[in-house]
């Protein structure tokens, strides 16, 4: 990293955006093979939302299954202090220029950021859901209230509905009764369950009860949420009529999935497919996460919605790849390298949920050239 | 509400942050040294944050990571202000915003709260 103060430019070799877990494999990964490398995160800390992770991630032991998104994320930033990375904190890149270049606000400054290899890992932002009283205060995010629960300690409310019955309305609710909150119960509009078999076990031991076909009709209340009204769907997904029922809740928690957060690939120009399975519009990317763009790679979320043990992956699959290309590698090695990583993405990807995935992503990956 | 005892988490009273005081329209209010100013406001149990500029609606904390802007307050007299991002400074003053909220002559030179 060489910066040249007051002109508010500086220049590195490989600069990632977003200091989540794909970044900072990436991060960790070019800068073993002698990469320079820039992080840049528009947060206080770095390690993304995995602070907020406090459940024990699934998959194999060799992708620290059972471990806890807290405890990756604190391995992760004591390697990257060992390493001695470069990461600038409450940095915000607003920009992605030809060259590559960054445009970045740091310390109420724009500074220029000229890197001839650009990673974006800037992950996923929640999806809302428009209905009546929405935006009364106590109908947020799953993630705001891991943030706010699981980092912070602070319960915004004592009765929660949820809404969605995925992977994270499911643990979401579990991490609430686990710090003292009741949990009414979760609405899903499916007729069946979202997320894993084992996840929704748990809460029903608890007594929580899922309603499926079965979902939020509007947030009620004077200056905040005091009501729920949630209704039945049928086939057609249309409201079963006289099917109402009124909840005395402060929290209404919205669990619906991601979208990735994408806006400095489309300002590149990076090619895009309407992945549903994915999240929505996802950049193209080949098999070394580098978009259609030359130079710009994708990692994480931001490529497809997935979990923090894939994001990692393909960080370091990123990394790899731009050490490569910069020559710092042998195209033997980095073979090598990428191939253990494939094998475990594949292992990742296996299995009933993960297979939808990994169908998924071939089309993204198989488009870029 | 602060959740005192975790499973997980264990036993509250991480000494790393300091227990310090914010005004809060006017009222002293209990926070933690670097916690947002979000969480401290709704462990006091304050939910309403802003009220919007046409509708007079009331907003509180939404997306809890920066995004959505729902949580904006004037901080130090400078409006905006995304609370669940900004941490708490002893001696805080907090003002829930009204519409669109107007910059102060006495802060005009910009606290650097990162609220833009």
């Amino acid at each position: 990293m060489r910066a040249a103060g007051a002109q508010g430019m500086a220049e590195t070799e490989f600069a990632v955006v977003g200091g989540g877990p794909a970044g900072l494999s990436a991060a960790l990964e070019a800068t073993r093979l002698g990469v320079r490398v820039l992080v840049i995160d528009e947060n206080e800390q770095p390690g993304g939302q995995l602070f907020k992770q406090i459940h024990k991630f699934f998959g194999s032991k060799q992708h620290r299954a059972g471990v806890r998104g807290i405890d990756i994320g604190t391995k992760l930033l004591a390697e990257v202090e060992a390493l001695g990375v470069t990461v600038w904190l409450n940095s915000v890149v607003w920009g992605l220029f030809e060259g590559p270049t960054l445009g970045v606000i740091r310390e109420r400054k724009n500074v220029r950021v000229k890197a001839p290899k650009v990673l974006l890992a800037t992950g996923a932002m929640e999806n809302a859901l428009a209905f009546p009283g929405w935006t009364l205060p106590g109908v947020m995010g799953a993630g705001a209230i891991q943030t706010l629960v699981n980092v912070h300690r602070v319960l915004p409310g004592k009765r929660v509905l949820m809404v969605g019955s995925g992977n994270v309305g499911l643990i979401v609710s579990y991490q609430l009764l686990q710090a003292g909150a009741e949990v009414v119960g979760l609405v899903e509009a499916l007729p069946t369950v979202g997320g894993y078999g084992v996840h929704a076990s748990k809460l029903r031991r608890q007594g929580v009860p899922i309603w499926t076909r079965r979902t939020i009709k509007a947030a009620v209340g004077d200056g905040r949420v005091e009501k729920a009204i949630t209704v039945g769907l049928d086939e057609k997904w249309n409201e079963v009529p006289g099917s109402e029922e009124e909840l005395a809740v402060d929290v209404i928690c919205l669990a619906l999935g991601l979208t990735p957060l994408s806006e400095l690939a489309w300002m590149a120009g990076c090619e895009f497919e309407w992945i549903p399975q994915l999240g929505g519009q996802v950049p193209v990317h080949d098999r070394d996460m580098e978009s259609t763009v030359k130079g710009i790679y994708v990692a994480g979320d931001v490529s497809g919605i997935e979990e923090a043990s894939t994001a990692m992956e393909e960080g370091k699959l990123a990394g790899i790849a731009v050490a490569e290309s910069l020559g710092k590698v042998s195209a033997e090695e980095a073979r090598e390298k990428k191939a253990a990583i494939w094998a475990g993405l594949a292992e990742l990807r296996g299995g009933p949920f993960g297979e939808g995935r990994r169908q998924a992503k071939e089309p993204v990956q198989v488009t870029a050239g | 509400m602060r959740v005192r005892r975790h499973p997980i988490l264990g036993e509250a009273g991480d000494s790393r942050q300091r227990a310090v005081q914010i005004e809060v329209d006017g009222d002293a209010v209990d926070a933690l040294e670097g916690e947002p100013i979000a969480t401290a406001l709704l462990a006091a149990g304050k939910v309403v944050f802003r009220y919007t500029r046409k509708l007079g609606e009331p907003r509180g904390v939404f997306c809890a990571i920066g995004r959505c802007t729902d949580c904006m307050m004037v901080v130090d007299g400078v409006p905006n202000v995304r609370t669940c991002v900004t941490p708490v400074k002893a001696g805080m003053r907090i003002q829930t915003q009204h519409g669109l909220g107007e910059l102060s002559r006495a802060s005009s030179g910009g606290a650097g709260h990162g609220g833009d």
